[in-house]
Formats: structure tokens, C-alpha cells, sequence
């Protein structure tokens, strides 16, 4: 499929789409005028997809400085009257929280969704909060998916709830969804309007205490009615098997009941709950009816099970509910059938034989690390290097969320504390303040612009004294590669002012600035020595783009990087210290470079003590035969 | 009907997203359900990468431990690390071809004989198709079209739920142009090899 089929395939063809792409066509289909995000997995495709559409599509999409930003932007289209798509992971909510809170109370005029990527299992995250709780803080609709197409379809009713109630719609996914494929059935695509007007009407879009006031009693009004909605809400369907025993679901773990209650043909009432904020207690009770027990199964927090618990107590009705607060099933992680179908069993009372491992090898772990030439591991191998040069043993390297966080893995070592992005610089300050060990910090570019700046200012203010590194490789590389500030490129594709890190750090009042290309180690280690014998705070800007940018030109095209066996001793600074995945030891012991992973990036060519590896010019017509 | 489980592991970069994108499209365009579960984002940077795909009737991505009816691994230690994935019924198709964790020489346990990791997978499935699918690839014109000859390996399966046609329709939808030749040459490769020595 090209990418641009989503946009161009008519109504009631299929694709077979992702989750993160099938919220792009329900955004399409909806009308959307304008969208935003700080790219984030597992949301990060729908950012992507915008990228490439938006400006045939004729819509505006951007990706923000940061998730507040991003919220920002489509509060105030939506309140222009425009449906405005914002969508980020989980933790990027918490960036928005402060903003989401107060478009809670202003409400919108036209259509907002907010799609929250969460991601239970944390493959690509910080943590595995539970989203679900921001609808009940903020009090706000809340629908979950369990399939991309019902992604796509609950983005348009999400829009009509939006309007009809004149609030924002939280949208839940999960990374079993979000990162799903699936056949999808599409609808006709709805022509957006490209610009709102923007009516004032302050008592309603300014939250002073005595509007808010206001605003606060209205929110909870429109969401008692919402509550009537979500009762008899199609979305929230109950399964009849006849049974006497429940199972109350949401979301990806629907999937896992179904496909258990399926295969075993077990016989239980099954209740898929969608639109489950306001919580819709009186289908819940009429579900319950007939039931003497009930099994909650949801990712990752109990919310349903404390709500259905709430109902149960409420109505004091004399029926077990099981779920997470029982141990029945696991308090943490992504489910999968075979914990679905471990919950049921343990709720029958029936004895589950343990699964036993089919291997008994001990199998090496697989560790993800930075790329064949990714100028990351040149600057951790050069700073490491300066400060042991200058007898500083004791250093923490607070660090942030990138690919650079891969520093934590062995021989690197060079994260020692993560909070959330940005809070290298500002536990950078604590540290400094704290302690009298050395601190150096890693930032990337994009984390930077997100959320380096404030606490970069908190430092030279305070007067901390530390080392901070921005290993500014012209991308936001995890997620894919997206655009930031720094570059002179928009999430549309169009040229943009590009804003010079150096200039931005200055202006934060550093006076110690330095920009390396990492991949010179020599004159990198001697930046990273005067910045360590600096007092106060010392930025050193490592500058050279990630390997995996897209049509980047290949460097060193005629040349092959090997190792010369007779000066190579076998001192294993390459394999041990540098680490780099295109360097191994072969079967006879000797050091060996694999041609085809190798980016030439000579690093290991400067720092092999023995200069035993060498750059080598190939014969050009060679290099072609071998094409 | 229970769905046909297709798990695909191997190590980030070596083209299993595309390879199960392509089976998917031409499950769809065979006119039956699929639905396929991966995982993105970090997981990439040369660490293990796995998908899993449903073909029938099926809710989640999800496969069951054991109800595993093709594994298709791309690396060898990785059809290792699948194997609570796979039944006695089961086929594998295993590329012989091996990457070695950048930080080998670190870790605790060390990096299994090819032999002993055929032997255990033979052990307890029903049949282990073991093929140099880089080789292979090579031979086809290119290295990247390794993920074809596996595929071709796959379509070669008996019981395998999308006929080969298909397929290779799907593989001229998403794959470039001008790389078509070459993938092509490496997926009837693999096809071929498979059929050979089942």
C-alpha cells in the first residue's frame, strides 16, 4: 500500500491499516482543519502519515515544540470553531495536563479530540500509566479502541460528541492498537474548512476564579448528561451467552476475552465497554442482572473494577466482582490471552498446568544500542575518555529520553538518572547542588527544544555548575525521524526558520559554549576537558546528523575500514570500550569489520591505540563491480 | 474456525514489518481476516524485533504460547527465543545466517553453536526448514532482499493460508520499483528451496 492510499481510497474500499494510520482517515473523514503532536511511540505514525497528506489533504498539521504546545494549538482552532485533532503518548499528557485541564472548563466550539497513545508493558516508554484517569481528572468523555477500525470510526463519533456537548473527546488507544494491523472498511472523506473566526466571548474562554466557577458547574452538568449518553450508548454492547458469569472489558483486552471465550467456547456474558467515561453504571447493572460473579479485564490501572465494585456497593447487591484488586489477574502489564484465559480459569476455581519453557539454553539477551557510526557513541566514548584524562572518577550523567538513552547499556554507562524530557538539566541542577561530583548531562535536539530550555535558564540563574552535552544529531531519531525547531524544515515538508541551538544556548545566558563534531575524537576530547575544568555551567553542542536520515549522502563510498592482524594486539578497546555492533571478534580471535553494517565514520579508526585499523581507499571500478 | 498463527521474530532492520505488511495485504486481498500485531519505537536499534499475524476468524494479534502454526525466524537465536511460541505440529523456517549481540563478549551467557540451536528447534517441532536465506539473497542480486526469500520460504509451508500469487501482487504494491527483479528472484529462491526439502 502507498502511504497516500488513505487519503485517496474511496468510500467502502478496504486497507490494510495500522491503528495510528486508520486515525489519520478517521481524522480525514471527520473534517479535520487542523492537527498537532509531539511525535512520541507509539503514536508516532500518526504524525508521520499527516506529514506526507496534510497539504493535499488540505488541512494543517504540526509538529509542536512540545504535547502543552500541541494541545494548545487545537484548543484554540477548536474554539475557532474548527475540528482539531491533537495526539500524543501517554506521557506527553502529562506535558498537556496543565492546558488540559483548563480546556475541560472552557469547552470548544468545534470538534477536539485528544488521542492518547498508551503503551502497558512500556515497550518504548518511561512508565505504563493508565491514561484513563486523566478523563476522570480532567472529567472529559472517554472512548477506547480495540481495533483499527474502530479507531477510525469512534475518531468521527468522537467528533459529533465533541460538538454536541461542545467539549474535547479523549480517544484511548494502547501500543497493541495503536501498532495493530487491520482490514478497514472506509467512509466517505469530509471536506475541512481551512480557516474558523475566532468569536470572544471571555466569561467562557478566560478561567479567572469567577468564570471558572462557572465554567466548573457547566462541565459537570454537560457530563451528567454525557452520562445518560454512555448508558444507552451502543457502544458499550453487551454478549449474551446465557451464562450466569461475566466478564466486564475494554480496549485490547477485549480482544484477548473474545479470542479465549471463542476458542474455548467458554460460557460467559461478555460486556465491551467503548464510551467509558462517564462510567455507564446502569448498563453495567443491567448486565450484572442475572450474573453471580463478574470478571473485570483491563489495561493497566483497576478503574472499571473500583467502578463496577462502586455500583455493586451502591445497589448492594450480592455479587463477586474479580479482577486486579483480587489477584485474579496481573495489577500490571499488557495482557495476552494466555493471562486472560489464566484469570478465568483461576475464576472457576479450575487448576491451570503451569507452561514450562521448551528450551533449556540459557539464550543471550538481545540488548537494542546505538547504530553502526551513531555520532552518540563517539561523544560517550570522548567524554569518558577527557574525564579520565583529568583523573575525575566520580561523575553522574544524568540523561533524557532518546536514542542516547541506550547510553545506560554496557560498556557506555552513561546514564545514571531519567525522569521524564528535559530532566537531565534539571536534575543536572539538583545534582550540582547536592553534591560535589562531577555532573555531566545528555540532552538530544528535539528533547531540547521540548523541555531543555526553562531549566537551562534555572541553571545559569542559580549558578549550577555542571557539564551539559546536546547531542544534537538534526532529528528526532526514535520516533522515526521527525522535524523540531532546529531544523529548516516543517511537519508539513515546507521551509521553515530553522533556530540556531548554539544562539538559543547563549541567549540562556552560558557563556561557555562549545560545538563539536563528535566523529573528530581528538578535538572533541580536548572540548570536553576545558568544559570540565570549567566552573559553572559548560555546554558543549555535539553536532553531526543521525545515520538513519532519510537520502543523507553516504560517506566514504570508495573507502573499506579494516583491521591490519599484525599491529592489531588484541587490546579489544574496539570490541570492549567503543562497542560499535559493525566491530566483532571472528572465530579465530581476530578483530574483524563487517563491511556491510560499517558507516565509516573512522571513529574506531582514531581511537584504536595500536592504529591498527585503517581507513582504506578501494579501486573505484572495484567498488562498482561489486554493485 | 481457528485462525492460521504466523510468528515472525528476528533482530531490528532485517525487514519483518515489511515482510508481514505484504503477507497481510495478500491475506486481504485473498478475502480473508488478518490482523498483526508489532511492536515499534526502541525495540528497532538492532534488538529483537517479532510480529505475530492471525489469518481467520481472530480479535487480537496475540497468539497463544504454543498455537504457533508457522515460525518464521530470521535470525537463529531468535527462533530460539520463540520456541515456547511453537507446538510438535508446527513448522519453522529458521534463516541460518546469525547476528551476534553487539555485546557478546559481555554477556552471561554465550552465543549457541548453530547445531545445538537446529537440534533443539528440531526437537520439538514438526518440521525445521533451515536455509542461508542471506546467501540466498546475495545470489538473488542483494542482501536486503533477504526478507523475501523467507517470505518465499513461508508461501512454500503446506497449509499456508494465501496462495503465491497473491502474494507476489502484494509484494509489487509495497515494495520500490525498481528493486521488484531482485525481490522477486529472491522470493521463488526460497520458495523453491523450501519445496525442495520439506
Amino acid at each position: 500500500m502507498n502511504i497516500k492510499e488513505i487519503l485517496t481510497r474511496k468510500e467502502k474500499d478496504k486497507l490494510f491499516l495500522m491503528g495510528n494510520e486508520a486515525a489519520v482517515r478517521g481524522a480525514l473523514e471527520a473534517g479535520v482543519s487542523v492537527a498537532s503532536t509531539y511525535p512520541g511511540t507509539p503514536s508516532s505514525e500518526i504524525g508521520n502519515v499527516l506529514s506526507v497528506l496534510a497539504e493535499e489533504a488540505g488541512m494543517y498539521f504540526e509538529f509542536s515544540v512540545n504535547e502543552k504546545v500541541a494541545l494548545e494549538v487545537a484548543a484554540a482552532a477548536a474554539a475557532s470553531g474548527l475540528r482539531s485533532f491533537t495526539f500524543m503518548k501517554h506521557v506527553g499528557l502529562n506535558v498537556a495536563s496543565d492546558s488540559l485541564m483548563s480546556v475541560a472548563y472552557t469547552g470548544v466550539r468545534g470538534g477536539m479530540v485528544i488521542l492518547t497513545a498508551d503503551d502497558p508493558s512500556m515497550f518504548s516508554s518511561q512508565n505504563e500509566q493508565d491514561n484513563r484517569h486523566y478523563a476522570r481528572l480532567a472529567n472529559l468523555p472517554l472512548l477506547e479502541a480495540s481495533s483499527p477500525q474502530e479507531v477510525k470510526d469512534l475518531m468521527k463519533y468522537a467528533y459529533q460528541l465533541s460538538e454536541e456537548f461542545e467539549l474535547p473527546v479523549i480517544l484511548r488507544t494502547t501500543t497493541r492498537v495503536s501498532h495493530m494491523r487491520g482490514v478497514v472498511e472506509l467512509g466517505p472523506l469530509k471536506k475541512a474548512p481551512t480557516k474558523g473566526h475566532f468569536d470572544k466571548d471571555p466569561q467562557r474562554f478566560v478561567p479567572v476564579p469567577e468564570s471558572a466557577r462557572v465554567m466548573h458547574r457547566n462541565l459537570v452538568e454537560k457530563m451528567a448528561e454525557i452520562g445518560v449518553l454512555s448508558n444507552n450508548s451502543s457502544l458499550n454492547h453487551p454478549l449474551s451467552r446465557g451464562s450466569q458469569v461475566g466478564i466486564i472489558t475494554s480496549g485490547s483486552a477485549f480482544n484477548y476475552v473474545m479470542d479465549v471465550v471463542e476458542e474455548y467456547n467458554l460460557p460467559v456474558n461478555v460486556l465491551k465497554i467503548t464510551f467509558s467515561h462517564p462510567f455507564p453504571e446502569k448498563k453495567v447493572l443491567e448486565f450484572m442482572d442475572n450474573l453471580e460473579m463478574v470478571l473485570v479485564v483491563e489495561e493497566v490501572d483497576p478503574i472499571m473494577e473500583k467502578e463496577v465494585l462502586a455500583i455493586v456497593g451502591k445497589h448492594h447487591l450480592d455479587k463477586t466482582v474479580h479482577g486486579k484488586l483480587d489477584g485474579t489477574l496481573p495489577m500490571i502489564y499488557e495482557y495476552s490471552p494466555d493471562i486472560v484465559l489464566g484469570g478465568v480459569g483461576r475464576m472457576m476455581g479450575l487448576e491451570m498446568p503451569p507452561e514450562d519453557d521448551k528450551t533449556s539454553l540459557g539464550l543471550p539477551k538481545r540488548p537494542a544500542t546505538l547504530c553502526p557510526g551513531c555520532p552518540h557513541r563517539a561523544a560517550y566514548f570522548e567524554v569518558k575518555k577527557a574525564a579520565e584524562e583529568l583523573n575525575i572518577t566520580d561523575v553522574i550523567f544524568p540523561t533524557d529520553i532518546g536514542c542516547y538513552t541506550l547510553g545506560i547499556e554496557r560498556p557506555y554507562q552513561t546514564a545514571d538518572y531519567l525522569l521524564s524530557m528535559g530532566s537531565s538539566i534539571g536534575t543536572s541542577c539538583g545534582f550540582s547542588k547536592a553534591t560535589d561530583q562531577t555532573v555531566v548531562s545528555f540532552i538530544g535536539d528535539s528533547t531540547f527544544f521540548h523541555a531543555g530550555i526553562p531549566p537551562l535558564l534555572n541553571a545559569v540563574h542559580n549558578k549550577a555548575n555542571f557539564v551539559l552535552v546536546i547531542l544534537d544529531n538534526r532529528t528526532t531519531a526514535m520516533t522515526g525521524g521527525q522535524p523540531h525547531p532546529g531544523l529548516p524544515i516543517d511537519g508539513m515538508g515546507l521551509e521553515a526558520p530553522e533556530i540556531s541551538i548554539p544562539a538559543m544556548v547563549k541567549a540562556c545566558g552560558v557563556e561557555m559554549v562549545e560545538t563539536i563534531n563528535p566523529l573528530n575524537v581528538r578535538n572533541s576530547r580536548e572540548s570536553f576537558k576545558k568544559a570540565l575544568q570549567y566552573e559553572g555551567v559548560a555546554v558543549v553542542i555535539s553536532q553531526y546528523p543521525c545515520m538513519l536520515i532519510k537520502g543523507r549522502k553516504e560517506t566514504g563510498k570508495n573507502i573499506v575500514i579494516d583491521v591490519q592482524d599484525d599491529k592489531c594486539t588484541n587490546c579489544d578497546t574496539c570490541v570492549l570500550e567503543l562497542t560499535c555492533p559493525a566491530i566483532y571478534t571472528s572465530e579465530d580471535g581476530k578483530i574483524r569489520i563487517d563491511p556491510l553494517m560499517c558507516r565509516k565514520c573512522n571513529v574506531c579508526v582514531q581511537t584504536c591505540p595500536e592504529k591498527a585499523i585503517r581507513a582504506k581507499r578501494i579501486d573505484v571500478e572495484k567498488g562498482r563491480n561489486k554493485q | 474456525m481457528n485462525p492460521y498463527n504466523i510468528y515472525i521474530s528476528g533482530v531490528g532492520g532485517q525487514g519483518i514489518i515489511k515482510t508481514s505488511v505484504i503477507m497481510g495485504e495478500a491475506a486481504m486481498q485473498s478475502g480473508l481476516s488478518v490482523v498483526v500485531g508489532e511492536i515499534h519505537g526502541m525495540s528497532q536499534r538492532g534488538g529483537v524485533v517479532s510480529t505475530q499475524m492471525k489469518i481467520g476468524d481472530s480479535h487480537s494479534p496475540l497468539i497463544e504460547e504454543g498455537k504457533t502454526d508457522l515460525l518464521l525466524a530470521f535470525e537463529p537465536l531468535e527462533a530460539l527465543r520463540a520456541m515456547n511460541m511453537i507446538n510438535e505440529d508446527s513448522y519453522v523456517v529458521v534463516n541460518t545466517s546469525t547476528i551476534y549481540p553487539f555485546n557478546i563478549r559481555q554477556s552471561e551467557h554465550p552465543y549457541p553453536e548453530l547445531s545445538t540451536m537446529l537440534d533443539e528447534l528440531e526437537s520439538q517441532a514438526k518440521k525445521v526448514i533451515a536455509l542461508d536465506a542471506d546467501g540466498i539473497a546475495k545470489g538473488a542480486g542483494h542482501i536486503l532482499a533477504m526478507n523475501m526469500v523467507m517470505l518465499g520460504a513461508a508461501a512454500a509451508i503446506p497449509g499456508f493460508p494465501v496462495d503465491k500469487e497473491t502474494i507476489i501482487k502484494s509484494m509489487q504494491d509495497n515494495l520500490p520499483e525498481k528493486s521488484i527483479p531482485i525481490n522477486l528472484e529472491a522470493f521463488e529462491e526460497g520458495f523453491k528451496f523450501c519445496l525442495q526439502n520439506l
